[in-house]
Formats: structure tokens, C-alpha cells, sequence
């Protein structure tokens, strides 16, 4: 039960990632694209994480996956953030 | 010898190759460091390789010190390679 | 988890690193090529997890993805600074390799070749991998060497020499660079975003630096990535433009970064003058002179690694040994 569960939640995450590249791929514009690459880091990695939580069933490794989800989840904000004010900047100056 | 194996030594001994062309041939110095940096990893694919014993098996420790090792040693040349084009580049748009 | 799912695992694994390899190296675009380089090492360092090697990774994907990705960023921004806007050709392409098409086309054959005889010579080689290993010598011997990590007790204890010279290499290339040039100019102070980020993200990374450093006696860790983790925690706060806390000053940064190797010949050569061999440590104190000697290796590599980031001296540094010259 719990091994479906979390393979779900894995396939569910895999989804976001895969939708969050096509959006890379596809989209006209850098802060759009920017805004489907955050639909990957957070949704994506934090099912991601949850599914692998829930497969260890070890409260140590669950704690872990979420000091990672939550580094990431704030290193991904402020670097789209950097992007965006910098592409943002150069459109303006120039 | 396992199917595992095999292929990464197969995609190793490419990854040495097409680093070491680029490292060789390419114009541009940055991509030759980046040559320089996939060949050290083509290298380091097949150490570990050898170490790789099957799926239950404990690994043999050895080559992966041999390529930690390898690791540091590339970065520190990755660096005063950038550290001599950048003197290089400053020297050149003096005159 | 069947054979079958493990194989299309590893062949997706390895064509995408394939591909990224060849992408960064075809790319004629210098930042589109490190930032597939750098996307390169971190698919490096899930193959290596999937090799069993957890140390590996870790080592690729603190150092060779994130800090030698750092280094070429910083080296291809600077690039783009020299260009210059009227025309004339750039500095860079002024030295730019020009091969002949027939030497070009011969070279691509040599290696073509060395890659079959390598890959001729590796299967020969695991085909027929049945004698006596080292690993044997390392599993009779870790319960006596001071941790239960093998390749700690490996890199540290059974050979101990060649990290030593190791240590001895990132020191020369730190004082090459040194040597070499100037420090980058300071960059500005951060906005609120990266302000914030670095403000609780630089005592994490101190933490994990120094939790990978500990735990690297039994479990994958170990100096090496612990210096990479502290290295990134300086180059986050360089970044930030932090004008309140810096990084250590020039002549702290020099005896830190002496004191890799440093700490291994003090060592090495107490344990000579109580009678031992050179590097040969009593069992009893295994355990904690490795870990004196892990502690600071750990230091003197993010030292290099933050010189390495710097680019050169410090100005100050540069002025007062340019009036001590004469």
C-alpha cells in the first residue's frame, strides 16, 4: 500500500519535471520559461521527495529529503529572481 | 564481466576520446579546459568501473581514492589554467 | 528492481551523458558550454550513485559540477567584459588554435583509435579480473587503521603519501595564482532576495561542511567534499557583496592554505622523531590524528578553492608587496 502510494507520488513528480522541460523547450520568453521551470523545483521535487520519504519509511531520511526540498525550493526562488531582475535590467536599459 | 560493465566502459573510453579531440583541436582555450575536464571524467568512468563489482557486491574502494584524488587534482589545474588565460588576456589587450 | 529496468536505466543515463558531453563541447557559445558542462557533472554524479560509489558523487557534484562550473562561469563573464564593441578582433580570438583540415581530420583518427584500444584493452581486462585485489588488503586491515570508511582510511591512512602530494598540488596551483594575478574587483552589495538567501544559507553550508567532515570517518564524506561545501559557502558570500562579514584576510588565507600539507608533515614527522615510520600512526591514535589531519586538509582546500574564485592577491596584498620590491 504505502510502496503504491509512494510510487505514485515518484510518477507524479516525474510529470512536473516533465512538463516544467517542456516548458523550457516551448515557450516564447525567458520569464515564462523561468515560471515553468519553478513549477519543476517546487511540485516536482517535493513529490519527488515525499515518494522517496515514504519508501525508506525511516523518519531520519524523511527529515533529510526535506531540509533538500526546502534548500532547493529557496535557492531556485532567488536565483529565478536574479535571472528575471537581470534579463529585466538589460531590456530596460537598453 | 556484467552488462553494467560493459557499457560504461564502452561510453568512457568515448568520453576520454571526445574530450582529448577538443582538448587538442578546438580554438577557443575555454573549451579546450572543458576538454580537458570531460577527458579527466571519460578517466574517472572507467576507474570506477573497474571497481564496480555487481549490484550486492561491496565495490572495491581503491580506484574511487584514486579518483577522489583525480577529482581535486583536476579542479586545481582547471583553475591556474583559467588563472594564466586571464593574466594572458590582460597581458594581450595591454598593447 | 529487475534486470531489464536497470539496463534501460543505465542506457538512458549514459546516452544523456554522452549527449551533454558532446553538446558542450560542439556548443561554440562559451556560456552555453559551461553551463552543459556543469549539467554534465551533475548526471556524472548520479551515474557514480549508481555505481556505488557515494563518495565519488558527492565529490563530483560539490566540486566537479558546482565549483569548477563557478570558476568557468566567472572566467567566461570576464571573457565577455573584453570584447570590444568596434569591431576589432576579440583578444581571446586573436590566439585562437588554427588547425589545418587534413591535421584535424588525423588527429579525430588517433583518437577514434585510442578509444578502441582503450575499450579493447578494458573488457579484456574485466573479462579476465580474477586475481588478487587490494580491496582484500584494505578490508583485513580497516578494523586498524582508525575509521570504518575504506576510502577514508584509504586517502588518509594506507596512503597516506599520495594525499599528502595531493595536498602538496593544490598548494602549487594556489600559489601559482597568486603568483599570477590580482584579485577580481569586489561585486556589488546584493539586492533583498540574495541578501536574505545568503544570510541563512552561508551557516548551513559551515554546518554540512563540518557534518560531511565528521561523518566521513564512517560514512560517504570525508575532507575533500567538506572543503568543497565550505568553498561554496565563501563563494555565495563573495557574491552577496557582504561588506560586514568577509572573507579571511590575506595573510590568514596564506597559512590556511599551507596548512593542508603543513598539518600532514608535522604529523608525519613527529610520528619520526617518537621512532614510527613517517605517516605511521599507532592504532590507538588513528582515529583522532585523521581527523586532525582531514580538519585541516578541509580548510587548506576550500582556501584554494576561495583563491582560486578570488582570481589573485588582494590589492592591498598586491601594493604592499609591489613597495617592498624596491
Amino acid at each position: 500500500m504505502i510502496e503504491l502510494v509512494s510510487s505514485l507520488m515518484m510518477v507524479a513528480g516525474i510529470g512536473f519535471y516533465l512538463a516544467g522541460s517542456i516548458g523550457l523547450l516551448r515557450l516564447p520568453d525567458l520569464y515564462s520559461r523561468l515560471h515553468a521551470l519553478t513549477k519543476a523545483d517546487n511540485l516536482g521535487l517535493g513529490l519527488l521527495a515525499a515518494g522517496l520519504a515514504l519508501h525508506s519509511q525511516d523518519v531520519f531520511i524523511a527529515l533529510k529529503l526535506l531540509l533538500v526540498w526546502l534548500a532547493v525550493l529557496a535557492a531556485s526562488a532567488a536565483s529565478a529572481h536574479l535571472i528575471a531582475r537581470h534579463a529585466h535590467r538589460k531590456e530596460a536599459g537598453s | 564481466m556484467l552488462t553494467t560493465q560493459l557499457l560504461y566502459g564502452l561510453t568512457s573510453c568515448l568520453i576520454t576520446a571526445l574530450g582529448l579531440r577538443t582538448a587538442l583541436l578546438h580554438p577557443s582555450l575555454l573549451h579546450r579546459v572543458i576538454g580537458i575536464n570531460v577527458l579527466g571524467a571519460g578517466v574517472f568512468m572507467i576507474l570506477i568501473t573497474i571497481a564496480y563489482r555487481g549490484p550486492d557486491v561491496p565495490p572495491d574502494p581503491v580506484p574511487h581514492a584514486l579518483v577522489l584524488t583525480g577529482i581535486v587534482v583536476a579542479v586545481s589545474a582547471t583553475a591556474l589554467a583559467l588563472a594564466l588565460a586571464r593574466r594572458l588576456t590582460a597581458e594581450q589587450s595591454n598593447d | 528492481m529487475n534486470a531489464t529496468s536497470l539496463l534501460v536505466f543505465d542506457g538512458l543515463l549514459l546516452i544523456s551523458i554522452v549527449s551533454l558531453a558532446w553538446a558542450a563541447l560542439a556548443s561554440p557559445d562559451a556560456r552555453r558550454s559551461v553551463i552543459l558542462f556543469m549539467a554534465f557533472g551533475l548526471v556524472l554524479a548520479v551515474a557514480w550513485g549508481r555505481l556505488l560509489a557515494p563518495n565519488v558523487a558527492l565529490a563530483e557534484a560539490a566540486i566537479g559540477a558546482g565549483l569548477s562550473g563557478a570558476l568557468l562561469l566567472v572566467a567566461v563573464g570576464e571573457q565577455s567584459k573584453h570584447t570590444p564593441h568596434d569591431g576589432a578582433v576579440p583578444v581571446g580570438k586573436r590566439n585562437a588554435l588554427r588547425v589545418r583540415a587534413t591535421l584535424q581530420w588525423f588527429i579525430t583518427l588517433l583518437c577514434a583509435a585510442l578509444a578502441a584500444t582503450l575499450a579493447w584493452a578494458l573488457l579484456h581486462a574485466l573479462d579476465s579480473a580474477t586475481n588478487e585485489r587490494l580491496a582484500q588488503a584494505v578490508s583485513e586491515n580497516l578494523a586498524a587503521s582508525g575509521v570504518s570508511n575504506p576510502v577514508t582510511a584509504i586517502l588518509l591512512n594506507f596512503r597516506a603519501h599520495d594525499t599528502l602530494l595531493e595536498l602538496a598540488v593544490l598548494l602549487t596551483a594556489a600559489l601559482g595564482i597568486l603568483a599570477i594575478g590580482t584579485a577580481r574587483p569586489d561585486y556589488q552589495r546584493a539586492g533583498p532576495v540574495f541578501d536574505g538567501l545568503a544570510r541563512w544559507l552561508v551557516p548551513v553550508l559551515i554546518l554540512t561542511a563540518g557534518y560531511l567532515l565528521w561523518v566521513g570517518a564512517h560514512a560517504p564524506g570525508g575532507a575533500f567534499q567538506a572543503g568543497a561545501t565550505l568553498a561554496a559557502a565563501a563563494v555565495v558570500l563573495r557574491l552577496a557583496g557582504k561588506r560586514i562579514i568577509g572573507l579571511p584576510q590575506a595573510g590568514t588565507l596564506r597559512v590556511i592554505l599551507a596548512a593542508g600539507a603543513g598539518m600532514f608533515l608535522v604529523v608525519g614527522l613527529t610520528l619520526l622523531l617518537l621512532g614510527r615510520p613517517f605517516l605511521g600512526y599507532p592504532p590507538a591514535w588513528a582515529g583522532s590524528l585523521i581527523l586532525l589531519i582531514e580538519s585541516a586538509a578541509m580548510l587548506a582546500i576550500a582556501a584554494t578553492l576561495v583563491v582560486a574564485f578570488l582570481g589573485g592577491r588582494s590589492p592591498a596584498a598586491a601594493s604592499n608587496d609591489e613597495n617592498n620590491r624596491c
